[in-house]
């Protein structure tokens, strides 16, 4: 217990000594940690906890710090969905619980874009994309449904303090190059487990350029990365979103990695970044997209929390903006949120997308998961989504490609794997 | 599960990074887990769900469970009756939904060296993996509050005993 040290601290160690009451952690130690806000949705959420509480005869910890998002089995399809909605519905009115969120989007979107997550807050979430929060300055984390009902009955959770990989990006991302591109090109380098199930803290001046939004995808794939949290040190740019989100003010001031902690640095060059695309079946099979040009594809998919906030809609759109896409390629937009699609609406970046012949799906998780309509046999995909498991999106069978949503745009117009700065005007 | 167990653990070979997709098919998740657990595996080893054995053990390559949080993806091993995952690396996220429903899960860098169908023990005290000629690969330190997790049967039993509510075992 070195409670007395003042050496340096990463922004994980800041972050999780405040959730332990705590000065100071070291890197290695377990502690347990206060849970500022539980989130879960209708798929990792009532379904699972509602028997598990009653079985216990256990209340929740604090209703103010728990969110529901229904996203995963809805619109319901079938009579599995409509009983696993019914169940988080009926769930949340008999324990009125505050903060639920209903077929408005995916928990990852809609979550911050209500001001939940903010600045110095430890949060956990039903859900492996969990990490998205960490680009609000947050330690959050994804759990499975059993430890989430040890949070849900106790409000407190252990953590193994960890180090901090820190992904340096200096220079400035070149037109139509994304936070996706960086996220691809660093998991083909580290490959799907090289977080560690550490911190993967981004930062340098290609990273404090990003968006809200851009942010919150490179945080969101740092679970592709394997890491436990991926942090963003917030700034005027997270305050500014968390204004216009509604959240109480923040205090940005105190959460950054002070100089000289001790950390792994990862150096890295904006300016000479190239589009990316992830072959099937791993998001670590990725490479600078001339390596995949000329591919065949059926299906454009932008969808899912990773790729279709409203920034990846307005990159779309600038791809597809007076194009439409050729016969036999489906192109398929499922906005990550109301919020965002009504927003894409009032800028014209929607009927942009529709103009080109996109066919508009649900704000929810959809195909990302092999929700929703999921893809048939044979089906080459391109794909905003975050993961492209043999089977994850439908069929075993399907080829799915990752990318960014201007690599998948251009790939919608040409019909095949395309450069989209070749098509960006 | 203390000492060394009974030279009776058959292993399953599988490769690198097998994720929670294969071993909780989303097409099979809307479902309880004794649908999820005959669907375990079946793009890899369509044998697996039908033909496993209650003590057997999965010998896998490295990033076991990489992927989702989905926690159904350790509860049909449990629910197949896996005794134990040997793996030398595994997704974080898996490793603690793991403990956390009672699957014991021993990383071991050495685990390449054992074979499809070989008989093993398992010794939980040091911990290591005995092969059938007696050679031993040492795996790495459990804390050992999570052991009491595995030995207990999971958070969900060491919830129950703290209530005061009698516990199940799988």
């Amino acid at each position: 217990m070195s409670d007395t040290a003042a050496a340096p601290q990463t922004l994980a160690q800041k972050l999780i000594a405040q959730a332990c009451g705590r000065r100071s952690v070291a890197v290695g130690e377990i502690v347990t940690c206060r849970v500022d806000l539980a989130m879960f949705h209708d798929s990792s959420g009532p379904r699972r906890l509602q028997p598990m509480l009653e079985e216990l005869g256990a209340q929740i910890w604090d209703k103010q710090r728990v969110v529901l998002v229904m996203d995963h089995y809805v619109p319901e399809r079938d009579d599995d969905a409509r009983r696993i909605v019914r169940i988080a519905r009926d769930w949340a009115r008999a324990q009125d619980l505050p903060h639920v969120y209903d077929s408005m989007g995916i928990c990852h979107v809609v979550v911050p874009q209500h001001g939940h997550i903010r600045p110095g807050m430890l949060c956990v979430g039903g859900d492996s994309h969990s990490p998205t929060g960490g680009a609000f300055g947050a330690y959050m984390f994804g759990v499975g449904s059993t430890e989430m009902l040890g949070v849900v009955v106790t409000g407190e959770i252990w953590l193994r303090v960890p180090e901090t990989i820190r992904m340096w990006w200096d220079g400035a991302l070149p037109r139509g190059v994304t936070a996706k591109d960086m996220m691809l090109h660093m998991i083909g380098r580290f490959g799907m487990n090289g977080g560690r199930y550490q911190a993967v803290e981004c930062a340098g001046p290609a990273v404090a350029a990003l968006s809200m939004q851009e942010r919150m995808t490179l945080s969101n794939m740092s679970a592709e990365l394997g890491a436990q949290a991926g942090l963003i040190a917030p700034d005027a740019t997270t305050a500014r979103f968390l204004a216009a989100a509604g959240a109480p003010p923040v205090d940005a001031a105190p959460w950054f990695t002070d100089a000289g902690a001790d950390l792994v640095d990862h150096r890295f060059d904006a300016a000479t970044l190239e589009p990316h695309v992830a072959a099937p079946h791993s998001p670590a099979n990725s490479r600078g997209v001339s390596h995949y040009a000329g591919t065949p594809i059926d299906v454009a998919y932008i969808g899912a929390c990773t790729g279709a906030k409203l920034d990846d809609l307005r990159a779309a759109a600038d791809v597809l903006r007076g194009h439409t896409v050729p016969a036999g390629v489906r192109l398929i937009v499922a906005p990550a949120s109301l919020q965002d699609q009504a927003q894409a609406r009032a800028e014209g970046v929607l009927q942009v997308l529709l103009d080109a012949g996109a066919e508009l799906f649900p704000t929810a998780c959809g195909a990302c998961a092999g929700y929703g309509d999921p893809m048939g046999d044979g089906v080459t995909v391109m794909s905003t989504t975050a993961r492209n498991f043999k089977g994850r999106m439908g069929s075993p069978s399907a080829q799915v490609y990752l990318g960014s949503p201007y690599t998948v745009a251009a790939a919608a117009l040409r019909g095949r794997v395309t450069d989209p700065r070749e098509v960006l005007a | 599960m203390t000492g060394t167990t009974a030279a009776t653990h058959r292993v399953w070979r599988l490769g690198a990074d097998i994720d929670t997709d294969l071993l909780a098919p989303g097409h099979a998740m809307k479902h309880g887990i004794d649908v999820i657990a005959t669907h375990c595996l079946e793009t890899v080893r369509p044998e697996f769900a039908r033909t496993v054995r209650r003590g057997d053990v999965i010998v896998a390559g490295p990033n076991f469970g990489i992927g989702s949080s989905r926690e159904q993806a350790a509860a049909a091993l449990v629910h197949l009756g896996v005794a134990a995952v040997i793996a030398p690396s595994y997704s974080g996220l898996y490793f603690r939904n793991a403990f956390n429903l009672g699957l014991l899960l021993l990383t071991c860098a050495q685990a390449g060296r054992l074979d499809e169908d070989d008989r093993i023990a398992l010794d939980l005290a040091t911990p290591a993996v005995v092969a059938a000629d007696g050679l031993r690969l040492a795996c790495e330190p459990i804390p050992g509050f999570l052991m009491d997790m595995v030995r207990a049967g999971g958070l969900m039993n060491q919830l129950r005993q703290r209530a005061g509510k009698e516990t199940l075992h799988a």
